[in-house]
């Protein structure tokens, strides 16, 4: 029981990442008509955000390390430590949360300089020129933080009070055995606040409303006088945002490299067409649905029986789900 | 005298002139039949060095898992050809016994060298490996830090008749089923792992313990669970479940998971690099450290560890049991001269990654020195064999049958008062070579032959 709970928890946790990103770009996708590869690389430019925060709050002052006999090697003590003592560690600590402050507007106006000025040049034109333009970029980004931060990846921890483990089956009064690390919880919550928030723009705001309508019928809705584009340029930039936010939070679970947003971005494509190409919901259920198989798939129970399930599981459900029907799980004929 | 024996004593004009002939034309013709196999052994081989300088290959990784550990291998070979050319102050030429080089290259040519990344990939690195060899014209290669990796490369120097002196390297199987006559490995292996570790553990653990793997997905990571299964089960411990996981899995929370309710009170952790950083940080993020099983504290191991992934772990390293080839605390000559030597150049200590590559260096060249030849065969029987010391693990012998180095190898504990940033691990145990010996049959395998 233990074990089944503790694998849905992980479940839950890897589907609120890959809803976080599949989110995003059925939002580009369902909005702009772009299948957009480089969507990938915004969660890695989140991620990188994290870093440079923490690389700031680090600056040092270079101070000769004595206990080194055989060279000159230095201790690098950051200044914030040196002007400001316990405050200064405390700052450094919360690199991750104030990274997320840092990250909304700067994810935002990355978002819409993509739009500006690459992706609208894209919008009449095939897919497959949208995939090679954006996949491109994703390269491109790609090289850009290799070669800034290089190619291995960089501790970015969570802080201290939320880095231990909740007690879960000791406060549900299960099993002791039942335990799960904080920040993963802190992340589910994050994934499922978000998720909600996005929802709630888009069905209790005007904005959302119009855009919505602009997604079943664009030109309708610039006969009626809106200015649709300009909206739809503002999603881009939202989902530029919500996947910088997911790459932000994920730092402390796996500490990243140039490399980590390709490595997300395979998965919500299927995760995507799984859910349905252009549906919000079908995105975030397909998320959390394939995230929950791909958890049980790893029980050794489970790879006892199918060895090596866990790597094939996601594949599997795509082509099943896709022969039983075409247009995914909530896909419109 | 009979006239029979009249005509056999007696050399007459036309009899001498026929000798003399047929003497000519054997003394005319030996020396090239007795000398044509110097001459083809000399010559006749792939990548001859021409004019001044000889070209060595380094294919280490500079992207994946194992990326750290190849960024600190690539500094080694660079200041290992700079010491071979008799720059800088020669490092571990000053300590190794016995030195054939000069400090003026290799046979009088400076070393030159190109890089490639072998993005820990067994086919990238093969294909590197070719272009250094087809393109560049490498006389050796050498790197790491992949098992899976170097054996792809061993088969290919062994295709090519090119020597490939491995990195680091730690799978059984380099030394063992998958052999090459043209590949040498200094590093130690997963055997020695276990044969050095497990008295240890037995001492601190005791000898009713029951364990769980989770063990990396490729050569490497099956031969070190198994050298450890058969060290702990030997003692007396139980195995619970040994689990594969994929190589660069990231998160491994859905594996990590699982041994809560395991009954196990050990994790061994066969995992390097990258993926040893994030299962233990994971490990203890899931509150593994903190648990008592069975009436017992829970043990977290990592069989084979480094400074570089400890530096990456942070805390959760500390108290951890692990075995090193090598650390940059030992106080021998050797090390210290090394240590001191790379310090000087890029500010921090070496990692054993690197001082296994340099070490590896040197003894090629040094091997091409002894044999006054590049010839591969000539320096392959100059390295089989070959006995030395100074270089940091005290005598150290290339056994001829498998080209595996014996040597003194090291248990480790993370520290838990570290004395400097790089302080981070310290001396359990210096375990001695016969403790870690044994016999080149277990593993089987054939060498193959230095005729290609």
């Amino acid at each position: 029981m233990d074990t089944i709970l503790l694998q849905l928890l992980n479940g839950l946790d890897k589907g609120g990442a890959y809803a976080l990103i599949a989110l995003g770009l059925t939002l580009v996708f369902g909005t702009l008509g772009v299948v957009n590869f480089a969507h990938g690389a915004l969660f890695m430019l989140g991620a990188f955000i994290a870093v440079s925060v923490q690389k700031l709050l680090t600056i040092s002052a270079k101070v000769r390390d004595e206990s080194i006999t055989f060279f000159e090697a230095y201790k690098e003590t950051p200044y914030l430590e040196l002007w400001w003592g316990d405050t200064g560690t405390m700052i450094i600590d919360m690199a991750v949360p104030i990274s997320i402050i840092v990250a909304i507007p700067i994810m935002l106006l990355i978002g819409l300089i993509m739009e500006r000025g690459l992706i609208r040049h894209f919008y009449k034109r095939d897919h497959a020129d949208q995939i090679l333009v954006t996949f491109g970029l994703a390269i491109v980004l790609q090289e850009i933080v290799k070669a800034l931060y290089g190619a291995n990846p960089i501790p970015t921890p969570a802080p201290d009070i939320v880095s231990g483990s909740a007690q879960i089956g000791t406060f549900l009064g299960l099993s002791e055995n039942l335990v799960y690390p904080w920040w993963r919880l802190i992340y589910l919550g994050f994934s499922l606040s978000i998720i909600a928030a996005v929802f709630a723009f888009l069905h209790m705001t005007t904005f959302g409303m119009v855009v919505r309508a602009g997604m079943h019928n664009r030109e309708m809705v610039g006969l009626l006088g809106i200015n649709i584009e300009k909206r739809f340029t503002i999603i881009f930039g939202l989902a530029a945002v919500v996947a910088g936010l997911a790459g932000v939070m994920y730092t402390p679970i796996l500490p990243p490299d140039y490399h980590i947003g390709m490595d997300f971005l395979v998965l919500s494509f299927v995760v995507v067409v799984v859910g349905g190409m252009g549906s919000l919901g079908g995105a975030v259920a397909a998320g959390f649905l394939l995230g929950i198989l791909q958890s049980f798939a790893s029980m050794n129970e489970i790879k006892s029986l199918i060895p090596g399930i866990d790597q094939i599981i996601i594949y599997l459900v795509a082509v099943v789900i896709l022969l039983v029907r075409p247009r995914g799980l909530m896909g419109k004929d | 005298m009979s006239d029979d024996v009249k005509k056999y004593n007696t050399l007459s004009r036309r009899g001498f002139l026929k000798a003399g002939a047929a003497a000519s034309v054997v003394a005319a013709t030996a020396p090239s039949f007795f000398i044509k196999d110097a001459w083809a052994a000399e010559h006749n081989f792939r990548n001859v060095p021409k004019g001044s300088s000889v070209k060595f290959g380094f294919n280490v990784p500079q992207t994946g898992a194992y990326a750290d550990e190849g960024a600190d291998e690539l500094r080694a070979f660079k200041l290992a050809v700079k010491h071979i050319n008799g720059e800088g102050d020669s490092g571990l030429m000053n300590t190794m016994k016995p030195l054939s080089l000069k400090g003026n290259g290799v046979l009088g040519k400076k070393v030159e060298y190109v890089t490639g990344d072998t993005q820990t990939k067994s086919d990238a690195a093969r294909a590197s490996a070719k272009r250094m060899i087809e393109k560049d014209g490498v006389i050796m290669w050498s790197g790491g830090s992949s098992s899976g990796v170097a054996i792809a490369q061993q088969s290919l120097a062994q295709e090519m008749g090119v020597i490939f002196m491995s990195g680091l390297t730690h799978s059984n199987d380099t030394t063992g089923k998958d052999k090459r006559r043209y590949g040498f490995r200094h590093f130690f292996n997963a055997h020695m792992s276990g044969a050095a570790l497990g008295p240890v553990l037995e001492k601190e653990m005791g000898k009713d313990r029951r364990a769980y793997h989770l063990t990396a997905d490729y050569t490497w990571g099956w031969t070190q669970e198994e050298s450890i299964k058969n060290t702990t089960e030997a003692m007396g411990w139980e195995t619970v479940k040994a689990v594969r996981t994929p190589l660069g899995a990231g998160d491994f929370s859905q594996y990590i998971t699982p041994v809560l309710n395991s009954g196990a009170d050990v994790l061994v952790l066969n995992h390097y690099g990258k993926d040893m950083i994030n299962s233990l940080t994971q490990a203890v993020q899931f509150g593994l450290r903190d648990k008592q099983v069975n009436g017992k504290d829970f043990q977290i191991i990592v069989p084979l560890y480094s400074r570089l992934m400890a530096q990456g772990a942070g805390e959760n390293i500390k108290g951890i049991l692990g075995t090193t080839n090598w650390n940059w605390s030992l106080t021998d000559a050797g090390s210290q001269a090394f240590v001191k030597s790379f310090g000087k150049e890029y500010g921090f200590p070496p990692s054993q990654a690197a001082h296994t590559c340099y070490v590896q260096t040197l003894l090629y060249a040094n091997a091409c020195e002894m044999a006054g030849t590049f010839a591969p065969c000539e320096v392959i029987s100059a390295l089989e064999g070959f006995k030395f010391d100074g270089m940091g693990n005290g005598p150290t012998e290339y056994r001829a049958e498998d080209h595996q180095c014996f040597k003194e190898i090291l248990v480790m504990r993370g520290n838990e008062k570290p004395s400097s940033q790089f302080d981070l691990l310290e001396v359990v145990q210096q375990v001695p070579r016969s403790q870690v010996e044994y016999d080149a049959k277990i593993f089987g395998g054939e060498l193959g032959s230095c005729k290609v």
